[in-house]
């Protein structure tokens, strides 16, 4: 994992060994630009690079080719998510051209929630390709400078490429083959589902360790600080794939409503604690979902600065 | 067999609205079989309709016939010295059958009395499921026999998603997650290492995303067998 390959920001920070801190924003239900720059002020300075979700939920939003240019202007480094839910083949290797003309070095594939959450269920899929082919696709425009059909490509996208993991999703055993398959595919970093159920996590992380994954892969562990205990209780309930225990929605009810944000930023501090501790975990991703402001107090509370 | 479900009455009333002599069409195929569009199920909508239009102050005469299949030309022929004799013909058949239909007999309107939804069979009395998207290229055997295409929701190569939990799929709890079933029969089976390398990209043009389809038995148009 030393040779560079794509010269993002991110890259550099975790082949150099550092422990990675990257960040999230969710594009605007609308093309509010300035929305976003906004956000974009707490969000530099405090991460290596920041996501920006592609119609995550299945709701329709500004575009994240459009986002990640958005951020580009402001001087952050942006993380391309792309789903297979809304794109073809040739969609999908057109945005990556253009991404990477556009300053782009990482992007994350995804398969996308099901439109049926979202906000146009009416909507045909796509799903000509999986995330899996999505890393390999990514690879192959990378490496072999050649689009899916071979052709040679003109300036070829240098991306680092992420994948997402859940390893809260069923059947719990086969979670670490399909991780492994991703970094088979390609994924030069993993970016993980919310974590909150932290013993689960570190069985799933013996596995990956024992089978030598990390060592071929960053795996960065996904953080999510609850606002409050309503939000604990939705996500447990409606956002397919979360892992959410009785004992944290009981911890944040057990304080004052008042104080449910600041135990939410605790319970987060303390995981990202016991991420830098946990072998085979390289980083942390943030996704402080709709509370981007708070990403300064909680990267200054981690003690994860000065970014490198 | 292809599987379809009846379109409600205040529909097949709206198509009709305007129409005094009509003609139920069954049809002895697969809408037979999934109990949809065969000879009871025709009389039963003649009779429906009949009532209804009664009820609205507008008797209409209703008559219902079956005939052996509604894609097949040599039977459709079968309605010729019939055809002409209502102001409208709904037909029960899949969406094939009200196609070859108004191929055959371009004066006459026909209306779809059934939504063609699958091809699937029935799982238990009265329950059928999706089993085959039609993609034109059949590899259910590196899937341990079960097809994602047709029955994951994302239709994903490299299952199961971040969304499946307890063997159900996130997209509707009636729904189990293929995936899950088809992982649990690699392990059962010591084959897990089937799943483990990336698949190749799925060649869609057999599919309907490239056009139309046709299938050509030479022998056959040529007489030889």
């Amino acid at each position: 994992m030393t040779a560079i390959k794509s010269g993002s920001n991110l890259e550099r920070v975790l082949t150099a060994g550092h422990f990675a801190f990257t960040g999230e924003c969710g594009p605007p239900k609308g093309a509010n630009a300035d929305h976003l720059r906004e956000k974009f002020k707490y969000l530099k300075g405090n991460v290596d690079c920041v996501n920006m979700t592609d119609n995550q939920t299945a709701v329709v939003r500004m575009s994240s080719l459009a986002g990640c240019a958005l951020m580009k202007a402001e001087g952050l480094e942006p993380n391309f998510q792309m789903v297979c839910r809304d794109r073809n083949r040739l969609a999908m290797m057109s945005d990556i051209l253009g991404a990477y003309a556009l300053g782009v070095r990482n992007m994350l594939c995804l398969s996308g929630d099901h439109q049926s959450f979202g906000n146009h269920p009416e909507a045909k899929n796509v799903h000509d390709i999986d995330s899996m082919q999505l890393i390999a696709l990514v690879k192959k425009m990378r490496d072999e400078e050649k689009f899916l059909n071979g052709e040679e490509i003109d300036v070829a996208p240098k991306m680092f490429i992420g994948a997402a993991c859940n390893p809260f999703a069923d059947p719990f055993e086969f979670r670490v083959h399909r991780l492994a398959t991703k970094i088979e595919a390609g994924a030069d970093f993993i970016q993980t589902q919310c974590i909150f159920n932290m013993d689960k996590f570190r069985d799933f992380m013996k596995q990956v360790v024992d089978k030598g994954l990390h060592e071929r892969c960053y795996i960065l562990a996904g953080v999510t600080p609850m606002k409050n205990a309503g939000m604990a209780n939705f996500m447990s309930k409606y956002v397919p794939g979360m892992d959410i225990s009785e004992s944290l929605i009981k911890r944040l009810k057990g304080v004052d409503k008042r104080d449910q944000a600041e135990e939410g930023i605790k319970i987060a501090l303390e995981q990202i604690e016991a991420f830098k501790e946990m072998q085979g975990v390289a980083g942390v991703h943030l996704m402080a979902i709709e509370w981007e402001h708070k990403v300064p107090e909680i990267a200054e509370r981690a003690g994860v600065l000065p970014r490198p | 067999m292809i599987v379809a479900d009846r379109k409600s009455l205040e529909e097949i009333l709206g198509m009709v609205a305007d129409r005094e002599k009509l003609l139920i069409l069954g049809c002895k195929g697969c809408v037979t079989v999934c109990n949809v569009g065969g000879l009871k199920e025709a009389e039963v909508l003649a009779s429906t309709l009949r009532i209804a239009q009664k009820k609205e102050g507008r008797p209409v005469e209703v008559s219902h016939r079956v005939l052996e299949r509604q894609c097949d030309n040599e039977y459709v022929a079968g309605l010729a010295d019939d055809v002409g004799n209502y102001d409208a013909v709904v037909s029960m058949a899949c969406g094939v059958g009200p196609q070859f239909l108004s191929e055959m007999y371009p004066d006459q309107v026909f209306f779809p009395a059934v939504n063609t939804t699958f091809f699937g069979g029935a799982v238990q009395h009265g329950v059928w499921e999706e089993r085959c998207a039609g993609c034109g290229a059949c590899a259910i055997h590196l899937f341990g026999g079960l097809c994602p295409i047709a029955r994951c929701a994302k239709s994903l190569l490299h299952g199961p998603c971040g969304g499946s939990a307890n063997g159900i799929c996130e997209v509707n709890k009636e729904t189990a997650c293929i995936w899950d079933a088809i992982v649990k029969k690699k392990m059962e089976t010591g084959r897990l290492e089937d799943l483990v390398a990336v698949k190749p990209f799925k060649d869609w043009r057999t599919a309907r995303d490239g056009g139309p389809r046709r299938s050509i038995r030479e022998e056959l148009v040529k007489g030889t067998l």
